[in-house]
């Protein structure tokens, strides 16, 4: 049961990040060069598992939703290969400075959004 | 309310020919064109979590230890990352169409997780280790930029060494 939870949320949550990927790149201008679509799931996912731990459903209910939404849902919808792999990207196309910002947006926007959203998840749960 | 029809001009039999220019593809054209890719993604996004799932059952870590295993987790993701790609895109033979989808995004975008290491962070800060939450931070940046950094560096020896044989 819990693998099926695991399997469903990531069923759905990796297909979110690549048509979210997409989404985003298609609204870019074409000289953007900075990755904007995983920096997007990346700070969603990271509010929505926020969220869910701001909750805090107690019971088997609240363990399940963590396995669907969190380990499923937010672990397939965010990545940190794919953000590594694009911070190397244009620190090889000589853009160090654009890979830094890359870094350092992902990461203050990430935990901005994963603060936030346990604050608001907390205060939702009253 | 009456049933009598709306008056208004005639509407023609043949519409006039669209003459825009095409835009970049809708989503329910694009849905149905991509619809492998996206099947591809989602398999292998399954696949990936399952085995992060996997490794976090094997080896679960404490709220107020370092998070060793989601750690390994994203820098092996990284490192393959670097690899893979520079194969699939440097390489001599064209890899088949749904490959990257399957594995790089799929398998290892759903391996590695950005959500869970920003909660791992929460989690640190808020049990009363910041110390630990900010070396769990800089620690796992510095590790997958190295790992994905030497990953896209030995498949390019690999790929030199192949050419020159």
């Amino acid at each position: 049961m819990n693998w099926l939870l695991v399997i469903a949320g990531a069923l759905v949550g990796a297909p979110l990040r690549y048509l979210t990927d997409r989404a985003v790149r298609l609204r870019l201008r074409p000289g953007s060069v900075l990755p904007w679509g995983t920096f997007t799931v990346n700070v969603a996912g990271s509010l929505a598992l926020g969220l869910l731990t701001g909750a805090a459903v107690a019971g088997p209910a609240g363990e399940r939703l963590d396995l669907l939404l969190g380990t499923g849902l937010c672990g397939a919808l965010t990545t940190y290969s794919t953000f590594s792999w694009e911070t190397l990207r244009l620190a090889e196309d000589g853009s160090p400075l654009l890979a830094a910002c890359n870094v350092l947006g992902t990461l203050l926007a990430g935990l901005a959004a994963m603060y936030a959203g346990v604050a608001l998840g907390g205060a939702l749960q009253g | 309310m009456s049933d009598t029809p709306a008056p208004g001009p005639a509407v023609p039999q043949d519409p006039v020919p669209d003459t825009r220019a095409p835009g970049p593809p809708r989503f329910p054209r694009a849905w149905r064109a991509d619809a492998p890719v996206v099947a591809a993604v989602a398999l292998g996004g399954a696949l990936g979590a399952s085995a992060r799932y996997a490794a976090v059952l094997l080896r679960p870590a404490a709220a107020d230890a370092f998070p060793w295993t989601v750690f390994w987790v994203n820098v092996a993701g990284c490192a393959v990352i670097g690899a893979f790609t520079v194969l699939v895109t440097e390489g001599a033979r064209t890899p088949h169409p749904l490959l990257r989808p399957f594995f790089g995004t799929g398998v290892l975008g759903g391996f590695t997780t950005f959500s869970a290491y920003a909660l791992d962070i929460h989690r640190l800060h808020e049990s009363g280790e910041p110390l630990l939450a900010l070396l769990y931070l800089a620690g796992t940046l510095a590790a997958a930029l190295a790992a994905v950094l030497l990953g896209a560096a030995s498949a390019r020896l690999a790929l030199r060494g192949r050419r020159s044989r």
